[in-house]
């Protein structure tokens, strides 16, 4: 459950990330499909080479969804339900809570890389919680 | 068996060089404690676990994950090895401490996010992936013995 101080700490994260949502972006997604390989399976109609134009297109558009998905915080199952029938019913992701996973791990290593020691325990903790919780609502529809 | 390349053992060779068992030890197992809180319930005799200021502070948690980490190390001494190596704690993990296994997978990825705070920008994507190949691979062979 996300308390207040959580939602203060990701709203602060999120405002560091100011200007840079691309790179962020497209930073994690290279890095899950680096470790990851199973998650690029996903992706056989883009161009997976480093620097690409797709990865870095849509690796915006993942922080974007993202960044509505923390104004929303509180609403989180409204922001986020038309993406929620769009994993459900089109893209068929295996059940978010294992690709999330594997994003979530990526953009926390990505935010950890960048803010260095200023990603604290606590804030660590409120992404995770955070991340979880997308993933949950990303996975409502799927049966 | 797992296979490594020469690249993958120079990537985890060269950065757990450069680590710092003890504090990076203690960081993990915090992070562990605190951003999921349910692991406490292996430590319920470390004293004050009651916040993260608590948690980081607490001397048994930094004496713990100092020694969980110095074991890791071992790992990484034995990558061609493993599952013999870490045979005994297995059993140990699995008869006496009664671990759930996930847990070992939990505490990797945590550790994985303790290296790249203090590596940062060297903390490439292929250094990740090598890593993360690695916490998997002791997560594994931790998990082995169980029964």
């Amino acid at each position: 459950m996300l308390t207040s101080e959580d939602k203060k700490l990701i709203q602060h994260v999120w405002g560091r990330l100011s200007g840079c949502e691309e790179e962020v972006g497209a930073d994690a997604l290279w890095r899950m499909f680096h470790a990851y390989p199973p998650t690029k399976t996903y992706f056989p109609h883009f161009d997976l080479s480093p620097g690409s134009d797709q990865i870095r297109s849509h690796g915006k558009k993942v922080v974007a969804a993202l960044g509505t998905a923390i104004k929303n915080i509180d609403s989180l199952s409204q922001a986020l339900s038309e993406l929620s029938n769009l994993h459900a019913y089109n893209l068929r992701v295996d059940p978010p809570r294992f690709s999330l996973q594997f994003l979530s791990q990526c953009l926390q290593v990505v935010l950890a890389v960048r803010l260095g020691k200023e990603y604290t325990p606590e804030m660590h903790s409120a992404v995770d919680k955070f991340m979880s919780a997308v993933a949950a609502v990303l996975a409502e529809k799927y049966r | 068996m797992v296979h490594w390349s020469a690249e993958e053992k120079q990537l985890i060779a060269g950065l757990w060089a450069k680590v710092n068992v003890e504090e990076c030890g203690a960081e993990a197992l915090a992070r562990l404690l605190i951003v999921y809180p349910w692991t406490q319930r292996f430590f319920a005799s470390f004293g004050n676990l009651s916040g993260p200021t608590a948690i980081v502070g607490n001397p048994k948690v930094r004496a713990h994950g100092k020694k969980v980490l110095t074991s890791f190390g071992d790992a990484i001494k034995n990558l061609d090895n493993l599952k013999v190596t870490y045979s005994k704690l297995s059993e140990l993990h699995c008869d006496k401490l009664h671990v759930d296994p996930e847990n070992f997978r939990l505490l990797g990825d945590i550790l994985i996010i303790v290296l790249a705070a203090h590596f940062t920008k060297d903390f490439t994507p292929t250094c990740q992936a090598t890593w993360q190949k690695l916490v998997g691979v002791v997560a594994h062979a931790l998990a082995h013995k169980y029964h």
